[in-house]
């Protein structure tokens, strides 16, 4: 079988739904790809640290706290301390359309708001790991 | 990780037992990425000296809530730990949904620990086919207990017990009237029986069941000088741990320079040669017989020959 694509997917603060994280997790699973989910209310250094032991090629983490621009920025200065600045980041949940612009500036890959199709997701996941190339 | 490192790079690394690079190389172990290969064939002259713990019991018995606790004692105690939680793929897309993880966050800061997540990927036993590999790669990379949960279905978990030193098989109350590990046919494969969630009022009577079967001769040879304990755990109260870590411990003890010992030791090799070999079989049997598939298969469904002469037909050439 050829290797799949893994992904971790993380709630990170507060906020107790992870209705939205389960779906995307099994339209990813549907797609042939190796989902880690890892549960409600980890750290961003948690996270980072479980996605790093998984070697997973994408690390989403959804949000609907409004957290987010506190919890992206620990994330990705993790990532740097850690060596592995290039795995790439997405975002999920419910973020307003200026701190997406942001969010991409300091490094998010993507951001696949609430109610994104899941063809839309999984094609996003492909191409971010096709485009990044072998490693 | 930015660039390609190659594995043979990366081993200098991973026996410093840096996290990225083990975590690299295990998934061109799980890839079965034949640039690794050479790399695992050291490591597997090196690896020998952690302690493997497979632990079975039907899915919902409390595996990973009890991964995690043993896991913590085992910290306590000094120990270095690496977990492999292993789970179903669906045989639909291919794809898996791991979330053992989330009943071990207590442990997710803790630089002594490592969990990895692992499909199956239509490898049958319970285990992925790369389960042995991520073994060796943890245990050169200083891991001194692995702990490997299964996927806990069906009769063929038998197989963590040829690839682990210490074989737990768990088993919880209120998951239907009789010991699953009984219905499963698993309880022969146990050093260690363990009943989940002794917190419930019914765990006393999913312990004495046990007993009693125990007692009945059907789970212990009276030839062998191990008597498999029966210990009760509540990972919620974490209770029954320190019994559990010593029961861990005088199994290490017993296999310990004894001939039951290297028994065991034999008889993983033995195992993973077995796998291997047919792994290798399976790999070319496919590459040989590729081209052949669709014809054989006409003149089988036209009635022209038998499915054992289409079955040697396939078969022609595998080996070259
Ligand atoms: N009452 C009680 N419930 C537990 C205990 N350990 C696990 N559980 C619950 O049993 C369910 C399955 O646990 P899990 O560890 O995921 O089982 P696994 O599928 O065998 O890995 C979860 O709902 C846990 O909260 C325990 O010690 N006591
Ligand atoms: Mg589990």
């Amino acid at each position: 079988m050829a290797e799949n694509i893994r992904v971790l997917l993380a709630k990170v603060g507060l906020d107790g739904h992870d209705r939205g994280v389960r779906v995307v997790a099994r339209c990813l699973r549907d797609a042939g790809m190796d989902v880690i989910y890892t549960g409600l209310h980890r750290t961003p250094e948690e996270v980072v640290d479980a996605a790093i032991q998984e070697d997973v090629d994408v690390l989403g983490v959804s949000l609907l706290s409004g957290a987010h621009m506190t919890a992206f920025p620990r994330i990705i200065k993790r990532l740097g301390e850690k060596g592995v600045g290039d795995m790439i980041l997405l975002g999920g949940g419910v973020i307003p359309d200026e701190d997406v612009t942001k969010l991409k500036q300091m490094g998010v890959a993507d951001i696949l708001l609430q109610d994104t199709p899941p063809n839309v997701i999984v094609d996003t996941v492909r191409r971010l790991v096709r485009d990044r190339g072998a490693r | 990780m930015s660039r390609f490192v190659s594995s043979r790079d990366l081993l200098p690394r991973v026996l410093a037992g840096e996290v990225p690079a083990v975590a690299r190389l295990l998934s061109r172990a799980e890839a079965a990425d034949p640039e690794c290969r050479e790399t695992l064939g050291e490591i597997y002259g090196r690896a020998g000296k952690a302690h493997v713990v497979g632990i079975t019991g039907v899915p919902g018995s409390g595996k990973s809530t009890m991964v995690a606790v043993l896991a913590a004692h085992l910290r306590k105690a000094g120990h270095k730990v690496g977990i492999i939680a292993i789970d179903p793929s669906s045989p639909y897309s291919g794809g898996a949904i791991m979330g053992d993880r989330i009943r071990m966050s207590d442990l997710a800061s803790d630089e002594g620990v490592y969990i990895r997540s692992m499909a199956t990927r239509g490898a049958l036993g319970g285990m992925a086919r790369a389960t042995l590999d991520a073994v060796d790669i943890l245990d050169v990379a200083g891991f001194d207990y692995i702990l490997i949960e299964t996927v806990g279905v069906g009769q063929d978990e038998v197989e963590i017990a040829s690839a682990s030193h210490t074989t737990l098989v768990v088993s919880a109350p209120g998951l239907g009237d009789e010991v699953q590990a009984i219905k499963a046919g698993i309880l022969e494969i146990a050093d260690v029986h363990v009943v989940s969630k002794s917190d419930r009022p019914d765990a006393r009577s999913t312990v004495s069941d046990l007993k009693q079967m125990l007692t009945l001769g059907m789970a212990t040879d009276a030839k062998t000088a191990w008597r498999p304990p029966v210990i009760a755990t509540s990972s919620l109260k974490g209770e029954g741990f320190d019994e559990l870590v010593s029961a861990l411990g005088q199994h290490k003890a017993f296999l310990e320079g004894s001939d039951a010992g290297r028994a065991r030791v034999r008889r993983i090799a033995e195992f993973r040669m077995i796998k291997t070999a047919e792994e290798l079989l399976r790999r070319r049997f496919k590459e040989s017989s590729a081209g052949r598939v669709a014809a054989v298969a006409d003149r089988l469904a036209a009635r022209e020959i038998s499915p054992y002469v289409a079955g040697e037909q396939l078969l022609d050439g595998i080996g070259a």
